[in-house]
């Protein structure tokens, strides 16, 4: 079972004077899972959208079953027996499931029930839960991706292609996309999976290729590799991967939410009666399902979201008094003396202004502070020197628009200027998602600095393992209810994840706002 | 019969014809909207459409010597197609500019209307209104005027379906076809889709510009004849600036009828009702500006409601106004 389905033989794409991919030769077989790993930025997503049909390479050759051939359009790629499942649905939401199935499929008759029993044999040979009826904005994440592999199945495709397919999955979910993903394998289907997820390669695929900066550095056998081994592939050179976790000291609640609950303008309610407190000195973890009301209960701290009933109290450590922040502005809460410093999870939307350069970028925190009617760009710019400097941010100058910075370098530039703030609560959410391995450790360890000099950190995350690693409580949400608070010394990922569908499983599908979002 | 009932029903039927103007453009604005453009140009193509249609009708007069002298069906079929042909051209400029060029579709759309308007006055100097008026007789010539009038074609039923010219039917027929097509087949699924979200359609293998070009080229097609269809069959062969009016109220119709052609029959009869009344003394009392708002105030309390209910299949294509470039990055 291997006989070669892709081979890529020297694949150049270029964007403007970035080069995405350069000179690469890989290939993919048949009856193989084949993982492609790669930091944010190496290329594994273009590549692939080559194959499917997106991009258009700049030069090379792609052999299918071993001809030539040429894939202008997605169409060009299902006729070759290529179907790629994005990191980003696409999925119409207002379709039900069987129209996105059949979406661009010619096929001369259109027969919703002859659809929908095709769509049910399809569930049944794979092992496949999903109602062919039910609207896509009414599903679950999980239920959506399940949705996107029947369309590529459907369509006949015998080689699958998956950009992260468990970035938004719990572990559960995971494993049970990795079953399906192992029967399709034995079916003798090529699947290749792009992640840069070190243990999922580990436990799932036959072979890794990995890339780095848009060059192909090597494939080798998963069974003959370990974690180490392909990082160093990854990046280049040695890292070390453990999070230096010291334990809190010095505890003092710094933050106390009581009842909180919240009902959103299309009248749902995204959080129920949640309570919790943060202490100085310590780092607490809010793990979730994306789209359970992690934004919210941190747009509702700093005073962006309004909640009908509930209560957060800050306790002031310089003069000890307690303040409620109910009802009070973003700008109150800061005039009180209640420093937050809020990452927002959109950070260009809505953290920094992409047409204004790093320094003016700077001044959006610090503008109001002047006493002069001229702005004075001195200190801005000495901050923003500092933190290219001590964030190693790669740009050519403190003058260039934040938004033609890379992800990776946009997320340290806001990262750095809300720790200069120099706050007491400090909440993150989601700051590592696209930052390469280094970058994200320099955040790790910038949050731990947070955490020795006293602040109650709070940091949403993904990554369940990065959580327990760097945590000291969690704080697990489902549907917008707190679901377990857990010491993260001691919980498994499996004991998270079960919490985190826990209450999705009691009434239904978990609101979700995610994958709206492009 | 007794008198409120025929004069209701006569009314009816003059709110019948005066609406169909309205259907042609908010058939071919849903159309257009359906692929993802906001088409603004509407009011332009409408007038562009009816001065084409006229100067179709006093060009085939002059070369057969005045319109007595030839053929009402020639007459009408030329007069058609010029009007569906310039509606088309304009959304032709509209598609390169927009789905091509990539061009801001609002800017674009009120540049059209800006166009349209000035290009079609332009055409109407250069005719007699003597040479295209006299057609008018052809456009609403009826099934009555057929059979002549008799107890059948002057009863209720006659006077509600059989007293009108044939672009009355026209519209409505267009309507039921756009409606099947977006509802039940494999291209009205593509071209939602192509509205909704143009990259999925794209990774599925829809040509997404093609799409966006032949619907919003038909959909110009079809607004055209709106105005062919108001000058010639409402205003009796007339020429009146007030098409544009028709044009922005048929793409304040496509809200009012939740982007479905279907329900887009009675939404377009109800603002030809209120039209009438804005233009008649039927109301006493009430001054005639107020009447005429009406159409608009009724779409603004329907988006109220549309927003407050907040139901996905009701909202707008979800790309609307927004350009596709696939390697946008």
């Amino acid at each position: 079972m291997t006989r070669p389905a892709i081979e890529l033989r020297g694949i150049t794409k270029t964007f403007g004077s970035i080069v995405a991919n350069k000179n690469i030769d890989l290939d993919v077989r048949y009856g193989e899972i084949l993982s492609i790993l790669g930091e944010n930025g190496s290329g594994k997503t273009t590549l692939m959208n080559m194959i499917s049909g997106i991009y258009f390479p700049d030069a090379g050759q792609i052999l299918i079953n071993g001809h030539e051939v040429v894939i202008r359009s997605p169409k060009d790629a299902f006729a070759h027996g290529i179907g790629m499942i994005h990191q980003h649905f696409k999925l119409v939401d207002v379709f039900s499931a069987a129209e996105n199935i059949v979406l661009g499929h010619e096929e001369k008759r259109f027969n919703k029930k002859a659809i929908a029993a095709e769509v049910r044999e399809i569930c049944e040979l794979y092992g496949f839960d999903v109602d062919p009826e039910k609207k896509i904005y009414e599903m679950s994440v999980s239920e959506k991706q399940t949705v996107e592999i029947i369309k590529v199945l459907y369509r006949g495709a015998d080689i699958l292609i998956l950009d992260e397919p468990t970035a938004v999955l719990t572990p559960q979910e995971t494993e049970k996309l990795f079953a399906v993903l192992r029967r399709m394998r034995d079916a003798g289907k090529a699947i290749v999976i792009i992640t840069h997820k070190l243990h999922e390669v580990l436990s799932l695929s036959d072979r890794v290729s990995v890339l780095r900066k848009g060059e192909y550095i090597g494939t080798v056998k998963t069974a003959e590799t370990d974690e180490t081994a392909l990082t160093e592939m990854m990046v280049g050179k040695k890292v070390s991967l453990n999070i230096e976790r010291n334990d809190p000291k010095s505890l003092e609640k710094r933050l106390e939410v009581k009842d909180l609950t919240c009902i959103d303008r299309e009248g749902t309610q995204v959080l129920s009666n949640i309570s919790f407190s943060a202490n100085g000195g310590e780092i607490l973890g809010i793990a979730g399902i994306a789209g359970s009301g992690q934004r919210e209960l941190l747009e509702a701290i700093a005073g962006l979201q309004k909640y009908q009933t509930g209560e957060i109290l800050y306790f002031d450590p310089a003069t000890g008094e307690t303040e409620s922040l109910k009802d009070k502005t973003p700008m109150q809460i800061r005039e009180l003396g209640v420093r937050l410093s809020f990452v927002p999870e959109d950070r260009l939307g809505m953290g920094l202004v992409g047409n204004m350069d790093i320094v003016d970028n700077m001044m959006l925190r610090s503008y109001r502070g002047g006493k002069s009617a001229f702005l004075d760009r001195k200190k801005p710019k000495d901050l923003a020197d500092e933190i290219i400097e001590e964030l190693e941010v790669a740009t050519p100058g403190v003058h260039t628009q934040v938004r033609k910075l890379s992800g990776g370098n946009v997320q340290k530039v806001l990262v750095g200027r809300e720790i200069a703030a120099a706050p007491t609560v400090f909440m993150a959410a989601y700051p590592v998602r696209g930052l390469d391995i280094n970058s994200s450790y320099m955040i790790y360890n910038l949050l731990n600095k947070q955490k020795e000099n006293g602040v109650a950190v709070i940091f949403v995350g993904e990554d369940l393992d990065v959580l327990i690693e760097l945590c000291d409580r969690i704080l697990v949400i489902g549907s917008g209810q707190i679901t377990g608070l857990v010491d993260a010394r001691r919980v498994t990922k499996e004991e998270i994840g079960l919490l985190m569908t826990r209450s999705v499983s009691s009434d239904g599908a978990a609101p979700e706002k995610e994958g709206e979002k492009e | 019969m007794p008198a409120f009932f025929s004069e209701l029903i006569a009314i009816l039927s003059r709110a019948i014809a005066s609406g169909m103007p309205f259907l042609y453009g908010s058939t071919g604005e849903t159309l257009t909207e359906k692929s993802g453009h906001l088409n603004l140009g509407i009011p332009g193509i409408m007038c562009v459409g009816a001065s084409s249609g006229c100067v179709a009708i006093a060009a085939y007069a002059g070369s057969v010597g005045g319109l007595e002298n030839g053929n009402p069906f020639l007459c009408l079929l030329l007069s058609v197609l010029a009007s569906v042909s310039g509606g088309v051209l304009m959304g032709l400029i509209y598609c390169f500019l927009t789905v091509t060029l990539r061009a801001n579709q609002n800017v674009t759309g009120l540049a059209l209307t800006t166009f349209g308007t000035g290009v079609s006055t332009y055409m109407i100097s250069k005719v007699e209104n003597a040479d295209f008026v006299p057609a008018n007789k052809f456009f609403t010539y009826s099934v009555r005027n057929a059979v002549g009038h008799n107890a059948f074609t002057d009863s209720w039923f006659g006077e509600l379906f059989l007293s009108y010219g044939f672009m009355i039917y026209l519209a409505i027929i267009i309507a039921v076809i756009a409606a099947y097509v977006l509802k039940k087949t494999r291209i009205g699924l593509n071209l939602r889709a192509v509205g909704e979200n143009p990259a999925t359609a794209d990774a599925a293998g829809v040509n997404v510009s093609r799409y966006k070009y032949v619907f919003t080229c038909i959909g110009s097609g079809i607004a055209a004849l709106g105005g062919l269809c108001y000058i010639m069959d409402n205003l009796n062969g007339n020429w009146e600036y007030s098409i544009s009016e028709i044009g922005w109220l048929s793409i304040a119709l496509v809200i009012f009828t939740l982007w479905r052609p279907n329900l887009g029959i009675l939404g377009s009869v109800v603002f030809g009702a209120l039209r009438i009344l804005g233009n008649s003394n039927f109301i006493r009392g009430v001054d005639k500006s107020i009447l005429q708002m009406l159409p608009y105030l009724v779409t603004i309390l329907v988006l109220v409601v549309v927003s407050m209910r907040n139901r996905r299949e009701n909202q707008p294509p979800a790309h609307l106004g927004q350009n596709y470039f696939r390697e946008e990055r």
